[in-house]
């Protein structure tokens, strides 16, 4: 079933020529081990709904897992733009494969690299860098998804350690996560970072089954029966609901540049099968309906373009709002999806097949438009910023 | 053993090919530059092996411009140790192969790999121009080599079968598909590569050999014709009068 990879990206408005040689670079390298290693199986591990793990290693060898981070904490060193590139070329890939990389590098890495002691740094940064630890991000209960803060998972004092108790459900990675940053409530009701480590008596992850979506990504339920936490595995930098938030920031970011690679992806297909594909002795390509596709999605794919760079060089100078960060999530998320859509249709019957990507592409991205703040959220978080007026609560 | 392998820039293939200057000169606006990949996915990483199986170093050398240096430095990321860039336009081939033999001929390197050709001009000239002027052995098209002490045992594509060859160090060959199986640069090389030295060496003297008239690009392709199997008399008709091949 292994099918060569066409895979060209487009660049209609020569975004190239703005990218360093190293960037470039990186996302070559990206989009090199992607073609080898994940193009020929990832139709397979959807279709079991299995994460692949065997492609960990690689993940961490293409400076997958946090490569923002510091080398002295195993991390690359690269700049914001190079992080998102990588994402974009991960979800070109796959959004599951991608989202594996986005919690361990800005869910996980993140919180520990910013908010984390030394000796929690020392400890786990090193081993989540190349994958030989995984991590996972435990914000979302069941009954408090878009509204985190009204969690009910809580820790309590107990003068030597911390007892846990609750639950945390949705969590990637979970199933197979070496650590767990888990939010939780102190009895003052302040939202505490703690690093839960697999193991730990009372702690179990199971897998929740069923996904039609982000099925190459494996996703569990995170259960605190009574957790003996030691006082180092308290996240001492930063609490409140900022903490957490400040983590998706960055994600967020990430996910804004990983909804191109998708919709990149859609695109390269539904161009080449429309050249190929003759109905009425024509090309598909040749007749308007089709080329008012194509052109609406080049178009759509350059704006998402250039809203994630703008974005990463802001990001590179420290002045990115989270507002601003939302609204590129929120929007290259919305095209992708719509350019799945329309690439999907322009196949025809065999769009829906396992032998093209649209599909795929589509289902996850229902994921993406969900989570790290679904669609209607971020048009909120937007509508705050300029009005002033939040209208979360009604 | 000390091992320098060329390394030139040549467009992705899927780019648009079109010229300048009357048609002199090929139009880079808007390419995108690879390494050529004879160079990189067998010359590079067979030289990358023999280093890590027999300690030594990998040196890399390009005839350019600055505008060569990403695809230098990718060479470093992928495992060189330095890179060599000689500061000159990279006229004919003659002219490059005595750059590259210039530079190397008081350095002692043990074997200089090329790529067979470029993708680009298709010369395949280069390497052996290099053997020449380092009056070394040259061995083209080598597909398999192996190494023992400082005697070379060289698989080399020959019509309808393989030649094994055996020489001793030094020389140059210039190598094709199967030598070796390209390498993607992982995040700990494109960090290293930051900070290996690419030295930049002024052009040696030497004259240009041959002068471009001008290029053209191939004209589209005929339309396909399809002839029925019972009309054989009609293909052969096709084939004499048309095509003029019979
Ligand atoms: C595959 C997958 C992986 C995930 N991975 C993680 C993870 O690793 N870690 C983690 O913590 N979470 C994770 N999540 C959870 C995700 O972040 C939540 O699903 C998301 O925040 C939405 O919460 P909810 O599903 O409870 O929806 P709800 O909050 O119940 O929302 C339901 C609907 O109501 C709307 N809505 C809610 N509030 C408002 C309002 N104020 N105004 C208008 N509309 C509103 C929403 O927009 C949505 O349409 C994951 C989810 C999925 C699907």
């Amino acid at each position: 079933m292994a099918k060569t990879d066409l895979f060209k990206a487009p660049d209609y408005y020569q975004i190239d020529d703005l990218l360093t040689d190293e960037q470039k670079l990186v996302r070559d390298a990206a989009r090199a081990w992607v073609k080898k290693e994940v193009s020929p199986i990832i139709e397979e591990y959807y279709e079991k709904a299995e994460f692949p793990k065997q492609l960990i290693k690689g993940l961490g060898e293409i400076g997958a897992f946090g490569p923002y981070i510091p080398a002295k904490y195993g991390g690359a060193e690269l700049d914001q733009i190079s992080y998102g590139l990588i994402m974009q070329e991960l979800e070109r890939a796959d959004s599951g494969l991608r989202s594996t990389a986005s919690v361990q590098s800005s869910l996980v890495m993140y919180p520990i690299w910013k908010y984390g002691s030394e000796e929690q740094r020392i400890k786990y940064l090193p081993k989540l860098a190349t994958g030989e630890f995984m991590g996972c991000f435990g914000l979302t209960e069941p009954d408090h998804g878009s509204n985190p803060g009204g969690m009910t998972t809580n820790i309590k004092d107990q003068g030597d350690h911390y007892l846990l108790n609750g639950a945390k459900m949705w969590i990637s990675n979970a199933p197979f996560a070496d650590v767990a940053v888990v939010w939780a409530k102190n009895e003052q009701g302040r939202i505490k970072g703690v690093l839960v480590d697999k193991g730990m008596d009372g702690f179990s992850a199971p897998e929740m089954h069923g996904k039609w979506s982000l099925r190459a990504s494996s996703t569990g339920e995170l259960i605190f029966d009574n957790v003996k936490i030691p006082k180092e595995n308290i996240l001492p930098g930063r609490d409140g609901l900022g903490a957490p938030l400040s983590c998706l920031d960055s994600a967020r970011y990430g996910i804004s540049w990983g909804a191109i690679g998708a919709a990149m992806d859609c695109y390269d297909s539904a161009l080449r099968y429309s050249k190929e594909r003759i109905q009425f002795d024509k090309p598909i390509a040749a007749f308007q309906l089709t080329q008012k596709k194509l052109a609406e999605m080049i178009t759509e794919i350059t704006k998402s373009q250039l809203l994630a760079l703008r974005l990463g060089q802001l990001k590179n100078q420290d002045k990115a709002t989270s507002a601003q960060i939302s609204m590129a999530k929120r929007n290259n998320i919305e095209f992708a999806l719509k350019i799945a859509r329309e690439a999907r249709q322009i196949h025809g019957a065999m769009g829906i097949s396992n032998e093209y990507p649209m599909m795929r592409h589509m289902m996850n991205l229902e994921s993406v438009v969900t989570y790290e703040g679904t669609h209607d959220i971020h048009l909120l978080i937007t509508g705050m910023d300029v009005t002033g007026i939040a209208a979360f609560n009604g | 053993m000390k091992f320098l392998v060329c390394i030139s820039k040549v467009p992705d293939t899927t780019s648009k090919i079109a010229f300048t200057d009357g048609d002199t000169k090929f139009d880079e606006n808007g390419i995108q530059f690879i390494v050529n990949p004879y160079d990189e996915w067998y010359a590079l990483v067979r030289a990358l092996e023999l280093k890590e199986s027999l300690g030594g170093s990998v040196t890399i050398i390009t005839v350019g411009g600055q505008a060569d240096e990403p695809v230098m430095r990718k060479a470093l990321a992928i495992g060189a140790d330095e890179a060599v860039r000689i500061d000159a336009e990279a006229k004919d081939p003659g002219y490059i192969a005595t750059q590259i033999a210039s530079y190397a001929k008081d350095k002692d390197f043990d074997i200089v790999f090329c790529g067979k050709e470029t993708i680009m001009y298709n010369n395949a000239q280069v390497p052996a121009a290099v053997a020449e002027y380092l009056d070394v052995p040259f061995i083209s098209l080598a597909t398999k080599l192996d190494l023992n002490g400082n005697t070379a045992t060289i698989e080399r594509d020959a019509q309808g079968g393989v030649e094994v060859v055996e020489l001793q160090t030094p020389f140059v060959l210039s190598a094709a598909k199967g030598m070796a199986e390209q390498r993607i640069p992982n995040m700990k090389g494109i960090m290293a590569a930051r900070t290996k030295p690419l030295n930049v060496v002024p052009a040696f003297d030497a004259a240009e050999t041959t002068q471009v008239v001008s290029y053209e690009t191939p004209s589209g392709k005929a339309e396909c014709k399809y002839i029925d199997p019972e009309n054989m008399d009609e293909l052969v008709s096709l084939l004499h009068n048309q095509a003029k091949v019979i």
